[in-house]
């Protein structure tokens, strides 16, 4: 290329081998990049403020492991794999119906979630202007939570779109996109898992 | 031997007619990046005259020992609003006005990657500003206490807490930045995506016009370094509203922590906001001095170890607050470690200015200026840095001198020269030289003249965001100086403001490369014409222009 002169195939060349990222991963991507980067400030508040509670509950006191929700969400994530899978093979039935399973699993942890709150609020009266654990508890939980909502709204309209007969598998790219996002949701839930639930409950 | 078509000479689209409302629609509903552009430049000039009159007022305030222009609840208001919209609703803005108007063109691309992503962020951007504004009449909320916000731009809680902060006014303050935030987070994410993805063939990474570079760092750091902030935010609404205690010090919140997370935030966001003045000179120095940017791999290198180094310095705002001597050691030393990669940038801006073809358009005169000021705005940084003498000069007017140095000295000092440099490009027009040379002379003028006294009046003990001060403490001639020098600015920008409109209005056409450019936003017409580049060009070295015009000793060749 340094000693030609600059033609017309030359360009064509150049122009035919020219490959760049997608700038819906790029975008997506970065998206995840600073909400991890939000994430970890109200996982950082949690950790400074453990065990600096003045006032009971504590979380000894009233949290009870999440097990089976955790495990129904982190299993949405596999879910949504095989869903994707059948869409790339244009299975659409299979696709279907692994979607169903991605968003009951998610809205099952979500009603589990919820349960608890319900519990600590109504049973263990630990609300977020109790203590300090209370206030980072409700806020690290509930930014995850409204997380969840957000990507069971989205799950929600393409499987609705689908039912109504869109053609979904010429979405492919943004179907994954999505799935991107539900994993990102999943891997964060495993750190809150982790800060709350085991370094956060003394053994 | 067929030469690659460039379009170095299309013919101008023919401008319609259009109704004030068709011409109004064809604005507010526009997703083209040079519109939004546009529209990001002109209104970050709005909020900064405004901004510009708040600074005024104060500086008329203090002018004289017991001054009583306004009160000290009013003086409160005014340097917090100064400081929010200067930053927030000025320097934020222009970050994006310029990187939306030009990264598409110097890459090669028709438009950003998500046009309708990049509507969304200028509107909820003016939303937010708008929102902080809106405090002057919401502020008192039913109770009617409080108004503007009166909390300093780093608005530190637990002053901004229910207890000490009534009325909506740091409600206001928090929602508005809050939600321009998300503008900015929005249209980083698109810079990004767009330098990655948009670059037309030929432009690798390698050969990418150092603005582009810039701009992709910025956006990097606006990415990691604006969450922090929101974060923050969210905890200190939830405190509000919902009673929470993230800074509820009765109940064993922390003080420190809103000062650490808006620092985490704070100290990168400086960088963020004189990224831009980087970019411009890197791409208007050398075209005045008709030789390539010096040292171009280690202008990379450099901006790209301020993006790192700047996320990890963040508590030299903190000396005074009484952190472990190990925690002042480690951010006194990474503060100064930033140093090195500035002074590679400064020296490399002149060194590519040594020996050069020099043409001293308003636009380089500007970049000189950038460069002695954001020399002393350095080396003041560098004092800074050493914990002892802040401890001395903390929350001085010597800080307040500092960080001017920084962001008008060196940004705005870096936008004018882009402004002069870019405006034929964007309007058509050439602005006129003259009344530029009258701007820049008043401009640096007064500049110097309010902002060096105020390094002295620091030094002499002078604090700030004091509305007022009792005469006899040596403070009376530097304050007195100093807001001589306001009105010399304020000619400065008069003249500025004269000549765009009379430039847009009735100035001498521009030609589409009236710089003898060698970047692509050259080789379209001016105005660009909505879809930029009728072919895509196809480039083969850093300065594709400079290989079209000169095909005999193009650089593809050395490079």
């Amino acid at each position: 290329m340094a000693h030609g002169h600059l033609v017309a195939e030359d360009a064509l060349t150049m122009e035919r081998q020219w490959k760049l990222p997608d700038r819906g991963t790029v975008g997506i991507v970065f998206l995840i990049v600073t909400e991890s980067v939000l994430f970890s400030m109200f996982v950082i508040a949690y950790l400074i403020y453990l065990n600096k509670s003045l006032v009971g509950p504590y979380p000894k006191d009233v949290l009870e492991l999440p097990i089976l929700a955790s495990i129904c969400l982190l299993s949405s994530s596999g879910a949504i794999v095989f869903a994707e899978h059948a869409l790339k093979h244009n299975r659409l039935g299979s696709f279907k119906l692994w979607w169903a399973v991605t968003i009951l699993l998610g809205a099952y942890f979500l009603w589990a979630t919820a349960v608890e709150w319900r519990k600590l609020i109504f049973e263990d009266h630990l609300t977020i202007a109790t203590n300090l654990f209370g206030t980072t508890f409700y806020s690290l939980v509930g930014l995850h939570a409204s997380h969840v909502i957000v990507g069971l709204i989205f799950l929600t309209i393409v499987f609705v779109l689908t039912l109504l007969g869109f053609p979904i598998q010429t979405q492919l790219r943004r179907v994954l996109f999505l799935s991107w996002y539900w994993h990102f949701v999943d891997a964060v839930w495993v750190i809150v898992f982790t800060v709350v639930y085991i370094i956060g409950l003394p053994r | 031997m067929a030469a690659i078509d460039y379009p170095l000479q299309r013919p101008k689209a023919e401008p319609g007619e259009f109704s004030f409302s068709e011409t109004l629609y064809k604005w507010v509903a526009t997703v083209d990046h040079k519109r939004l552009g546009l529209m990001y430049v002109a209104s970050a000039l709005i909020f900064l005259i405004v901004a510009g009159i708040m600074a005024t007022v104060m500086r008329v305030q203090l002018m004289f020992p017991n001054g009583h222009v306004v009160g000290p609840d009013t003086f409160n208001r005014l340097f917090t609003m100064h400081g929010t919209s200067m930053v927030f609703l000025v320097g934020m803005p222009m970050v994006a006005g310029f990187a939306n108007y030009l990264v598409p063109l110097m890459i090669g691309a028709r438009d950003m990657a998500f046009p309708r992503l990049n509507s969304f962020g200028f509107w909820i951007f003016l939303l937010g500003g708008l929102l902080l504004y809106y405090s002057y009449l919401g502020g008192g909320g039913l109770s009617g206490d409080g108004s503007a916000p009166d909390v300093g731009w780093f608005a530190y809680a637990p002053l901004t807490e229910r207890g000490f902060s009534r009325g909506h006014s740091s409600d206001y303050w928090a929602l508005g930045v809050l939600v321009s935030g998300f503008g900015s987070i929005a249209s980083a994410i698109n810079v990004i995506a767009t330098t990655f993805c948009m670059r037309c063939p030929g432009m690798t990474l390698k050969r990418m016009p150092m603005f582009v570079w810039v701009m992709l760092i910025d956006s990097w750091l606006i990415v990691v370094a604006l969450p922090p902030l929101s974060a923050a935010q969210v905890m200190l609404l939830l405190d509000r509203y919902l009673g929470a205690n993230f800074f509820n010090t009765q109940n064993g919140g922390s003080a420190v922590l809103w000062q650490h997370y808006f620092w985490i935030f704070g100290h990168p966001e400086v960088y963020i906001l004189i990224f831009p003045a980087f970019a411009i000179l890197s791409e208007v120095i050398p075209i005045f001095s008709r030789k390539p940017l010096f040292g171009r791999p280690a202008m990379v290198a450099a901006v790209v170890a301020i993006g790192f180094i700047s996320l990890g310095v963040w508590a030299h705002h903190m000396f005074a607050v009484g952190m472990t001597s190990w925690s002042n050691t480690f951010f006194a030393a990474s503060s100064m470690l930033v140093g090195i990669p500035t002074g590679i940038k400064i020296f490399n801006w002149t060194a590519t200015m040594y020996g050069g073809r020099l043409r001293f358009t308003t636009a380089l005169l500007f970049c000189c200026g950038f460069l002695f000021q954001f020399l002393l705005a350095g080396l003041t940084g560098i004092m800074l840095a050493v914990a002892p003498f802040d401890w001395q000069l903390h929350d001085s007017y010597f800080v307040v001198a500092h960080f001017h140095f920084t962001l008008v000295g060196g940004l705005v000092f870096g936008l004018f020269a882009g402004m002069y440099y870019w405006f034929p490009k964007a309007i058509g027009k050439m602005l006129d030289e003259t009344l530029g040379k009258w701007h820049f002379w008043l401009f640096c003028i007064g500049f110097n003249l309010t902002f060096i006294p105020l390094h002295f009046a620091g030094m002499l003990g002078m604090p700030r965001r004091i509305y007022t001060y009792a005469p006899g403490r040596g403070w009376e001639l530097w304050n007195f100086v100093a807001t001589i020098g306001v009105f010399f600015q304020i000619a400065g920008i008069l003249f500025f403001i004269y000549n765009v409109l009379r430039s847009t209005l009735r100035g001498q056409p521009a030609t589409d490369d009236p710089w003898d450019g060698w970047t692509l936003e050259w080789a379209t017409s001016s105005p660009p014409p909505e879809y930029n580049f009728e072919k895509l060009p196809v480039v083969r070295s850093s300065r594709p222009l400079w290989d079209l015009k000169h095909p005999q000793d193009p650089d593809w060749k050395w490079e």
